[in-house]
């Protein structure tokens, strides 16, 4: 009954000289009278969108494609709104079974959504990828309880599928390809990532914390069971971004984040920095940030399986210079900046045991400290203070 | 057959439009706002005309204001968040263009009446599209998109395709913690005008309007009218209001650019926050390979001033409601820019 009355509603405008095409102004007049509990179809075909897909402010909606790759939503030739779909102030949203593409912005924004599922969703930039393309594919951003599962995110020129200020998150059996970082979660807490596949990425999989957000600290990060392959694309996002500063050739980066736990993942043939953990200072950015604490903390990289073979790291980043400076062919898989907060240390000296960084049985894992805050001089790849799990 | 399917549709879609005299109307002149001719917009009883001292940018568009309360029934002052409307309200902005900006004598096509109604839960608002006729206008809940040209102040010919947002993007803007809201019914907004003109007053005067005893005009909150800039406003403060009417409703801890940490709202006074050598978080493409928001002194290393100037849907700021670049409001701001002290 009520589709019908739907099709009345979108076909009873005759009169009027608009411009929309019926059936984007179908999608977009559904999504605003949604009521709660309705699942709403998108019918199978390319679908061609000039303006934002929006839906606020409602509970318990599923919208559901034929399938992805069957309902194809491009929005090459927008015109209005930065996003493609984008789900604000709203609880229980489950999108799945469509492929989006080609927004200006980015293609999927989920704001201050509570209970929140994106599953087989084909999210991508078609073309080379090109800094031209938007910042992300997947966006969900302060957001609670969310679950991103068997999504496939192409060519974003920030973040593949990008969790931000977010809370209790779930990343599993996705695939992040060609985007300048393929999973981030950033000032996140509670993020379970696992079984996923990112490859072909600036950056496999990134875990910061970054300053003058509202949602101040992230962590209590897990990453397992991951295979974080050949992140040795060149960097294409735009100068200003964070993840512009990532050397091609990462395979997972921490950066300024407490409790992150890295284990059971391949990371093999990233060439620059197969895992990092760094503090914000390694970016040259300013701090103003009063509450912001620059340093990663409790950090376990373990179980994970290394491989890089004899590649080059990437002259074309300062940090990966200096890698090929220091080690040649042969920098160590697991890198530590070394730059240390003076407040977590014991008066012994020591690290104190809830701040540790821990490296712990990584099959042909080598590892060096940076030694960063002393320029560089003095890299030590004695993993004795890091013996603990 | 059809009105009544129509009428059952949108009493179930928005179930908070009952009873009938509140409901929302199929067309614009249903609600009987306007007497006489509609399109010359002249208020019925109990409708009055507002001004604004810094208004939005919207592709040049003129905006006619009215605001309409029920019989008897008074708006409350409030110093800095929105004056509290009756249940029953309906704040009317009218927008249109001149066929001619320097001949308005020649008269106008009225594009779109935006409504933003209050009932006893909160505010909602519904868009209405005029047809060429200028006899009425048709809700649209979906918005709409078609071809608009004018002539303007300098005598050029402007064609863009018009943009009238959709519900959902209403709230792209009118949000406050999710919830929808009124931008322009504040005090730094609406007191203006002098001596027996003086906007609140006039209301106070008509029974329209509790003001508090103590109210003072020179000392409530004002935003400079950016658009006179010999009317004694600093260049700071016109810039300030430029931003607050333009980015700040978006852009302050509850609006729905928060997450960006940029806050351009006339309250902030952090530099950082207001974008000072503040890098960006999830600009994108929007960066225009600049490294921060503001650059001291250096307009063209300003990310602020690439959006303002942009015209990508990507990349343009404010993000809604702008397809044209706004001259004078990108040389308003370039200049405070350039004038801002480089440390």
């Amino acid at each position: 009954m009520l589709k019908q009355l739907l099709l009345l509603f979108t076909f009873s405008f005759p009169a009027l000289a608009v411009a929309q095409p019926d059936l984007e102004k179908q999608l977009q007049t559904q999504l605003i009278l949604a009521e709660d509990g309705d699942v709403i179809e998108w019918p199978a075909g390319k679908i061609t969108l000039s303006n934002t897909l929006s839906l606020d402010a409602k509970s318990n909606i599923t919208i559901k494609g034929a399938g992805q790759e069957k309902t194809i939503l491009s929005f090459k030739n927008q015109k209005q709104g930065a996003e493609g779909l984008k789900v604000t102030n709203a609880q229980n949203i489950v999108l799945q079974d469509f492929t989006i593409e080609d927004s200006k912005g980015d293609l999927i924004k989920t704001q201050q959504v509570t209970g929140l599922v994106f599953r087989n969703i084909t999210a991508r930039w078609t073309g080379k990828p090109s800094k031209n393309n938007g910042s992300y594919a997947l966006y969900p951003v302060q957001c609670q309880q969310v679950r991103i599962e068997n999504c496939t995110a192409i060519g974003a020129s920030d973040a593949g599928i990008y969790v931000g200020q977010s809370d209790s998150v779930w990343v599993s059996g996705c695939r992040a390809e060609y985007n300048v970082a393929g999973i981030e979660i950033e000032n996140t807490t509670n993020a379970w990532v696992y079984d996923n596949v990112s490859t072909n990425n600036t950056g496999g999989i990134l875990i910061f914390d970054l300053p003058d957000l509202p949602k101040k600290r992230g962590g209590h990060v897990h990453i397992r069971n991951n295979r974080v392959l050949r992140n040795n694309y060149k960097n294409f996002a735009p100068k200003g971004n964070i993840v512009g500063k990532v050397p091609p050739g990462t395979g997972v980066m921490i950066l300024a984040t407490h409790d992150v736990n890295v284990y059971n993942n391949q990371i093999l043939d990233n060439k620059t920095a197969s895992t990092a953990i760094v503090s914000y200072y390694i970016t040259e950015n300013p701090i103003k940030d009063k509450d912001y604490i620059p340093y990663p903390s409790a950090i376990s990289i373990r179980d994970n399986t290394y491989s890089t073979g004899k590649r080059m790291p990437t002259w074309k980043n300062k940090l990966g210079f200096l890698f090929w400076l220091k080690f040649g062919r042969n920098v160590p898989h697991i890198l530590y900046d070394g730059i240390q907060n003076p407040e977590y240390l014991a008066a012994d000296g020591t690290v104190k045991p809830e701040h540790r960084i821990c490296v712990h049985n990584n099959p042909n894992g080598t590892f060096a400290n940076l030694k960063a805050d002393k320029k560089f001089k003095g890299i030590s790849r004695d993993l004795k203070p890091y013996t603990c799990h | 057959m059809l009105r009544f399917v129509l009428w059952a549709l949108l009493s179930t879609g928005f179930g908070f439009f009952t009873p009938q005299p509140d409901a929302p109307k199929w067309q614009l002149s249903e609600y009987g706002f306007f007497t006489g001719n509609l399109a010359d917009l002249s208020p019925a009883d109990g409708v009055f005309p507002y001004d604004v001292n810094a208004p939005l940018f919207s592709d040049y568009a003129e905006k006619a204001r009215f605001i309409y309360l029920p019989a008897g029934e008074k708006m409350t002052y409030r110093e800095q968040e929105t004056f509290d409307l009756p249940a029953g309200s309906v704040i009317i902005k009218n927008f249109f263009y001149y066929h001619d900006a320097a001949r308005p004598e020649q008269g106008r096509r009225i594009l779109e009446t935006r409504l933003l109604l209050r009932d006893a839960k909160g505010w909602k608002a519904l868009e209405y599209i005029w047809n060429a006729e200028q006899t009425d206008a048709v809700l649209e809940v979906a918005g709409a998109a078609f071809p608009v040209s004018w002539t303007d102040a300098k005598g050029k010919t402007q064609k863009i395709d018009y943009i009238a947002p959709n519900v959902n993007q209403c709230k792209g803007c009118h949000a406050y913690d999710g919830q929808f809201v009124p931008i322009g019914v504040t005090a730094r907004q609406l007191n203006r005008g002098a001596g027996n003109e003086h906007q609140l007053l006039q209301w106070q005067k008509a029974g329209r309007l509790n003001l508090p005893e103590e109210f003072d005009p020179a000392t409530a909150p004002r935003l400079a009218d950016y658009r006179r800039p010999h009317d004694g406003a600093t260049p700071d403060q016109q810039a300030r209001a430029y931003l607050d009417a333009n980015c700040g409703h978006c852009h302050n801890a509850h609006g729905p650019a928060g997450t960006s940490g940029m806050f351009l709202d006339i309250s902030e006074q952090n530099p950082e926050r207001l974008g000072v050598n503040k890098t960006p978080v999830a600009a994108g493409r929007g960066s225009g390979s600049r490294k921060f928001g503001i650059v001291p002194g250096k307009p063209n290393e300003s990310i602020l001033l690439f959006r303002m100037e942009n015209d990508d849907p990507g990349i343009r700021m404010p993000e809604l409601g702008r397809q044209l670049k706004h001259d004078e409001g990108v040389e308003l701001i370039k200049n405070w820019i350039k004038e801002m002290e480089q440390k």
